[in-house]
């Protein structure tokens, strides 16, 4: 098998918080090969956030290592270094921030091509600028090259943003809540786009979102991974996690998925929370951290031992004692 | 000479652009247009019309004629001429006061917003103490020390005394504009840091700088003014201060008919203020291409 591209090797990290200690991500590992299409859902205060920025290099971890292409980021040479940094990339949440609002679309996409010398002279940084805008169905490309961000609408916006990470041809894209604040009619066609980043040009894409019915549809070909407080409680192809979900907090989040079928919605057996409250933080509960809520609670040992991440059936890692390593 | 030859087509496609902008705020253009006059007149008019350098004892303290369109003062002599005579040192305090204090504000504000840490408290912990003490006082009692014979030392003076305010505010703009996501964004792009500071910080809050700067330029000129009619600064060249200064001495409070000689000069001042004012508005919409209707 080839090396994979990212490596979270027992990756945490932790907050100060007016004197108390937050962790945020908890004895995170994760390997990701190159070109794969990779959704982290969970709810918010989950930490997926905070893996992201970690993976793109925002925020320096608090334990563990996270590699490049089998390299530690927090130790690369220079040249590996700048090889890192343009190799990852992010698309923000909020199209309306991500965007310097005093800067053509021109001037935002020639910076970094001339900065790196990706392109010399202006005739040839305007013809990849026009590329770019046509890989992100911006067309005519030429409508927008001068327009300034406040022109432009959240879903366009958004497409510019990608853009701007495609100049410096990226390995790897983390996409923080990419779709959520655009609208329901955009959200599709911009999945879209991203699945045809990864299979034209090998972009892989870590989707994060709240949303596990998008997670659904845009990870239908690769994998989902689900977290909750901080740690990774289930993750495998996602046909398999939206199929047969193993971890009861995975089963609880597919069941509260509403039905196109207002019927089939009807019927569907619902899970119940043994507890609505997410618990804080800064008390986080003894043991597997969803017991107090697990409907599956299973006296004892929940309580009292963190389960591992650890092979269970349909190709699913599992981190859940009551979770059963067999195979179908 | 390619790199030049763009930079200068580049620039001057930015100053028709600006222009263009400016042009359509009524208010803005009338105050760029008044700035414009008020600037050739005071440097290009005094070698036109030299100040007169003899007192006429028949015209003293008449009003507006044709003759003299804003009347004489005590000596005789023109007012009128006087004040294009005495526009070049305003000018230049307001431009010196205003910008230097501006630019040790931008730097100093932004380092203590880039650093953080005990460098940024320490810093503005002591703005917060210079911000207590009375700054004209302490500008009354320096002036006596430093015998501020020239505009250039005064201005300086000003400017420095007058930085810690607008440092203060600098910092919490480049605060809030550090942790954007178009930030996060050029920091992942590897752009460095001179770009993220010049391309992407500055130019979201030069409307601010300039406007700030403006007011300090208005401030200086009152500052200024204040001094002169205290008698603090000695008022070796003449300027629309000293003018108010000396006619306000000269008995115009006993005499009706030297009325002119006081007013010219205020209406001066005024005037300028009024043109820096109503440019500063407009800026806004020069740096901020959300205000623009379309360009």
């Amino acid at each position: 098998m080839s090396e994979p591209l990212i490596t979270l090797e027992h990756v945490q990290r932790t907050f100060d918080v007016k004197g108390q200690t937050i962790t945020a991500v908890n004895d995170v590992n994760l390997e990701i090969p190159a070109g794969e299409v990779l959704c982290l859902v969970g709810e918010s205060g989950c930490g997926k956030t905070t893996t992201g920025k970690m993976i793109a290099g925002l925020l320096p971890v608090s334990y563990g290592r996270i590699l490049f292409r089998g390299q530690d980021i927090a130790a690369l040479a220079p040249a590996e270094r700048k090889s890192y940094r343009l190799g990852v990339q992010m698309v923000h949440q909020d199209p309306y921030a991500s965007l310097n609002p005093v800067q053509t679309i021109a001037d935002i996409l020639a910076a970094p091509l001339q900065h790196h010398r990706f392109t010399r002279g202006e005739a040839e940084t305007r013809k990849r600028m026009r590329e770019l805008l046509e890989i992100v169905d911006l067309t005519p490309p030429d409508d927008y090259l001068d327009k300034y961000p406040h022109q432009l609408s959240g879903g366009q916006r958004q497409r510019v943003s990608v853009a701007r990470a495609l100049t410096v041809n990226p390995a790897f894209i983390v996409a923080d809540e990419a779709v959520s604040m655009v609208d329901v009619s955009i959200r599709i066609s911009l999945l879209k786009m991203f699945t045809r980043l990864k299979d034209e040009m090998g972009v892989g894409v870590l989707l994060i979102t709240h949303d596990l019915a998008l997670a659904k549809y845009f990870a239908w070909e690769g994998r989902i991974g689900v977290m909750y407080l901080g740690r990774l409680v289930e993750i495998g192809p996602a046909r398999q996690v939206v199929g047969h979900p193993q971890h009861p907090y995975t089963q609880v989040l597919l069941s509260a998925i509403p039905e196109a079928d207002p019927d089939v919605t009807r019927a569907k057996p619902r899970i119940a929370l043994r507890s609505t409250d997410v618990p804080s933080l800064l008390r986080l509960p003894t043991g597997c951290t969803f017991h107090p809520r697990c409907p599956a609670f299973a006296g004892e040992v929940c309580a009292r031992e963190v389960p591992a991440l650890k092979r269970a059936g349909w190709g699913s890692d599992v981190a859940c004692h009551l979770a059963q390593a067999h195979e179908p | 000479m390619q790199a030049i030859g763009d930079f200068l087509s580049g620039l001057w496609r930015e100053s028709v652009k600006t222009l263009k902008i400016l042009s359509r705020n009524k208010m803005g253009l009338f105050g760029f247009i008044l700035i414009v006059l008020i600037v050739l007149l005071s440097f290009v008019g005094p070698f036109i019309w030299p100040p007169e350098t003899s007192a006429n004892v028949t015209e003293i303290n008449q009003g507006a004629s044709a003759q003299h369109w804003l009347g004489t003062d005590f000596q005789g002599q023109d007012n009128l001429r006087k004040i294009i005579n005495g526009g070049k040192d305003i000018v230049l305090i307001a431009v010196i006061t205003g910008v230097l204090s501006m630019l040790i504000a931008v730097v100093v504000g932004s380092f203590s917003a880039f650093v953080g840490g005990w460098v940024d408290s320490l810093l503005m912990e002591l703005v917060n103490i210079w911000l207590t003490i009375p700054k004209f006082p302490l500008l009354a009692v320096l002036a006596t020390v430093l015998a501020l014979k020239d505009v250039v030392t005064l201005s300086v003076l000003m400017a420095v005394l007058e930085w810690p305010a607008l440092a203060r505010q600098v910092r919490s703009q480049v605060l809030s504009l550090k942790n954007r996501d178009y930030v996060e964004a050029a920091v992942m792009l590897d752009l460095g840091t001179p770009r993220i500071i010049f391309r992407e910080l500055l130019p979201n809050m030069m409307s601010f700088v300039a406007i700030s700067t403006i007011f300090a330029m208005t401030h200086a000129i009152y500052q200024q003014t204040g001094l002169v009619f205290l008698g603090i600064v000695p008022y070796s060249s003449a300027n629309w201060g000293v003018m108010i200064s000396a006619a306000e001495r000269r008995g115009v409070l006993f005499n009706p008919q030297a009325a002119w000689s006081i007013l010219a000069p205020m209406a001066a001042i005024v005037i300028f203020q009024l043109a820096l004012v109503s440019f500063a508005r407009s800026l806004d919409e020069v740096f901020n291409p959300r205000l623009r209707t379309s360009v």
